[in-house]
């Protein structure tokens, strides 16, 4: 059918344009967040399925996988570590954040510093530690924002910005243990 | 049909061409049906001027099946065949059904739990497509005209089997379903929060048999479901059952035969209800042949349900935190379900979020009247100013099951849907040529923990050493949050492929066998209902051409605008002849004629919202 050509062409465009082409936005780390916010509303209000809901299957097939699409663009321009770990990618630096756990060691004793102060919270039911924790976490996070956004906007290192990248998720995926525990310590 | 509607800010069929469309709110111990009537939602009542319809289905000897009041009445005397809160075993188990003290003979089904009635056995589909039944048939005698759709209600925190089952149940009752609107959210559409309000807003619903909380952020034209949490298993007939146990208690009663606790629970719930504006009553129930009178105050009904109460401020704290956001946040709270009349609740609320609860629409129907707006939206009877999108999320995350019983989660919740998520998986032995894929929804690591969704072989995998296949899976969520799933090998280009729609869902087959057996009882004529179908889709379709002409026609030359203008002629000059198939035939004429017009639209469309223009500059 003639219309499958012409939108599966329309698809196809919308999927190869990169997730900054799709919102119109300048292809850096460093981005205006009330800008993103405002594109995705604009593209979603019109390919999102509720505006075919008194369409055919067909149409509502079609407007499923845009907004499906326009959505997955969001949620990766919107998260500083999903944002920067696309950019590498898109500049051939694959994270391979599973096999890749080689981390410097100054890193390594700052990991294990903290894996300290959280056993200590844990076991003397101590708040404090653990809201200094939070933010010494707060802090290190606001420094690898910096360090990304310096290696990918200013120095265009992409190999640097993955190895910031790949730390980032460590202190992100700790800080869900460190708020797990303070919502332990809460409840108890 | 091919032409893709863009439906233009202003473009508003006129009166006449309005189309019919209604909300309905599939409730678990009431259900209503609303529509927007010259702007204006309102609840469509029964002949009597009730608005409620008591979600119980009494099904007799003779195949009759009784809905609403008269079914209710009957509840006590035929407890067995009166089928209350249907809405908690939809899409579950017998496990799950039997969680709960009721009358009913259970028996497994495929998918589902069944209930054995005099009439035979029931799906808790069935049974619900019988109350939908009634307010479809409520709104066309109201409104004296076929339904484009409907939107129906469901809490946010069904999972995927829930939401199946409920649009299920709509087909099967005749209606077309235009979306699932999550509960809370439709609360806050009724409450006109779209509508410059800007922040955090919190719905708390207590229903007869559902908790639910949703934190949903409001901005500019936007509505986002941000968290979702609650309890499908404690609602306000918790309530009635800690006032029933109580008097039993307090009268040294055991265990009562069902008759007497449903008459009980009745007692209860009147008690609890005076209770809101008083501060003591008396439950006057007779058990066995005796006549009981006891006297309950308000701050006893407080002590014995306190812990309810709790747990839904836990559910209501996890729920925030869940947001990302503190309390202080909050700029308001809905309060949804006949439940919220409890002041102890109201200032529980108030007393959390350091501000008084909305309360001015009446928490029973506040719900249904939401979802009427967004029908009135979705059928495309709209003006300017009431240009805004809904964005919901999925409230359960969905998994795999992987090596050992643990779940691999491939989308979490909170997710904003449609979304789809692809992982790639691998063999475990050499020569596999097979995979068996478990779709589970839930939180927790382990697969039994979580329900089980569907489970499907991928075969024709080609011989390969362990780990060197690569099967890509891939979950797709569509707006109405339910769940299709694509499994696909790919390392060797063999496209071995399945497609699954989850087990509990009903076929088109099933549907159709069902709807047959309901039509063979029942007045309606399906040859005469495809007639009318036909002619609804064919006012729709000249007037979705009328309208893009009218917004886009500079897209067209000369000869291709005349095209599609003798099409439409041709359509419209059989349009109401009694002949379905030449109507069909003409409506196919149109929809090709269109197809190239559709798709420039769409692009147009598409090209103008990424180039920065204003939602309100289009069309």
């Amino acid at each position: 059918m003639r219309l499958r050509r012409i939108v599966q062409g329309l698809i196809t465009d919308i999927l190869r344009k990169s997730h900054y082409e799709l919102f119109g936005l300048p292809e850096r780390f460093s981005i205006d967040l009330a800008e993103l916010q405002s594109a995705y509303r604009r593209l979603q209000a019109v390919v999102h399925p509720d505006r075919f809901a008194a369409s055919g299957d067909a149409e509502r097939r079609i407007a499923m996988q845009l907004a499906t699409r326009v959505n997955e663009a969001y949620r990766t321009l919107a998260d500083p570590g999903r944002r920067a770990a696309y950019l590498c990618e898109r500049h051939g630096v694959a994270l391979q954040a599973e096999t890749n756990t080689a981390m410097a060691p100054e890193f390594l004793m700052q990991q294990m510093a903290w894996r300290e102060a959280l056993e200590e919270a844990r076991q003397q039911r101590d708040t404090e530690v653990l809201a200094g924790l939070e933010r010494a976490l707060c802090d290190h996070r606001a420094r690898l924002l910096e360090e990304i956004e310096a290696a990918i906007d200013r120095d265009h290192d992409h190999r640097r910005a993955a190895d910031a990248v790949r730390r980032w998720m460590f202190v992100d995926r700790f800080g869900l243990e460190v708020a797990a525990a303070g919502e332990a310590l809460a409840a108890a | 049909m091919a032409l893709l509607q863009i439906s233009e800010p202003g473009m508003s069929p006129e009166p006449h061409q309005r189309r019919l469309a209604v909300g309905i709110d599939l409730g678990t111990t009431n259900s209503l049906v609303a529509t927007v009537r010259s702007s204006v939602p309102e609840v469509l009542p029964d002949e009597f001027g009730r608005p409620l319809l008591p979600s119980v289905v009494h099904y007799q000897p003779d195949g009759a099946v009784d809905v609403g009041h008269t079914a209710w009445e009957c509840a006590s005397r035929d407890p067995r065949n009166a089928i209350v809160s249907v809405k908690r075993f939809m899409g579950r188990g017998l496990g799950d059904a039997r969680r709960f003290p009721t009358p009913y003979e259970f028996v497994e089904g495929p998918g589902m739990v069944r209930l054995r009635t005099v009439a035979g056995e029931k799906s808790p589909v069935e049974v619900s497509a019988e109350i939908l039944k009634v307010l479809r048939l409520r709104a066309e005698a109201a409104l004296d005209g076929e339904l484009v759709g409907a939107v129906i209600t469901v809490p946010a925190y069904f999972d995927d089997a829930q939401r199946q089952a409920t649009k299920d149940a709509a087909r099967l009752a005749g209606l077309s379903v235009l979306r699932l609107l999550n509960e809370p959210t439709a609360a806050a559409i009724a409450y006109g929060l779209d509508h410059g309000s800007e922040g955090l807003y919190a719905v708390y619903d207590l229903g007869g048999g559902t908790f639910d909380i949703s934190i949903l952020r409001l901005t500019r034209g936007v509505f986002e479901v941000i968290a979702t949490g609650g309890d499908t298993m404690l609602g306000g007939d918790d309530f009635d059952r800690r006032l029933a146990d109580w008097f039993m208690q307090a009268n040294g009663l055991g265990e009562l035969p069902p008759e007497d606790l449903r008459r009980l629970l009745k007692a209860a719930r009147l008690a609890k209800e005076a209770l809101t504006d008083h501060d003591e009553t008396r439950i006057e129930a007779r058990i066995g042949d005796a006549p009981y009178s006891t006297p309950v105050t308000a701050v006893q009904l407080r002590e014995m349900t306190r812990d309810l109460l709790d747990r839904t401020l836990e559910a209501v704290r996890h729920a925030i935190r869940d947001a990302g956001v503190a309390l202080a946040e909050i700029e308001g709270v809905v309060m949804v379900g006949g439940a919220t009349r409890m002041p102890q609740v109201r200032e529980a609320i108030g007393a959390l979020l350091g501000k008084p609860p909305l309360i001015d629409l009446d928490p029973d129907e506040v719900v249904a009247l939401g979802a009427a707006i967004q029908a009135n939206l979705l059928a495309g009877n709209r003006s300017a100013d009431e240009d805004w999108l809904l964005l919901d999320v999925i409230p359960l995350s969905l998994g795999l099951e992987t090596m050992g019983g643990l779940v691999e989660r491939i989308i979490p919740r909170n997710s904003t849907i449609p979304v789809a998520r692809a992982q790639e998986f691998t063999t475990f032995k050499d020569g596999q040529t097979a995979m068996a894929i478990q779709v589970v929804q839930g939180e927790r690591e382990l697969v039994a923990d979580c329900r089980s969704l569907a489970r499907f072989e991928l075969r024709g995998i080609p011989p390969m050493t362990a780990g060197a296949a690569r099967i890509r899976v891939t979950f797709q969520v569509d707006a109405d949050g339910l769940l299709s799933v694509t499994a696909r090998e790919q390392s060797q280009g063999v496209e071995a492929s399945v497609e699954v729609k989850p087990s509990y869902g009903l076929s088109d087959d099933e549907i159709a066998r069902m709807l047959q057996e309901s039509f063979g009882t029942a007045e309606v004529d399906m040859k005469a209902r495809a007639l009318r179908e036909q002619q609804v889709e064919a006012d729709r379709m000249l007037a979705a051409t009328q309208g893009a002409l009218e917004a886009d026609g500079d897209l067209l030359d000369a000869g291709e605008r005349a095209l599609i203008e003798s099409t439409m002629r041709a359509l419209r000059a059989i349009a109401q002849q009694q002949d379905h198939l030449l109507i069909q035939a003409k409506l196919e004429d149109l929809a090709r004629a269109t197809e190239d017009f559709a798709a420039r639209r769409m692009d147009r469309a598409v090209s103008q919202a990424l180039s920065g223009r204003r939602l309100d500059d289009l069309g």
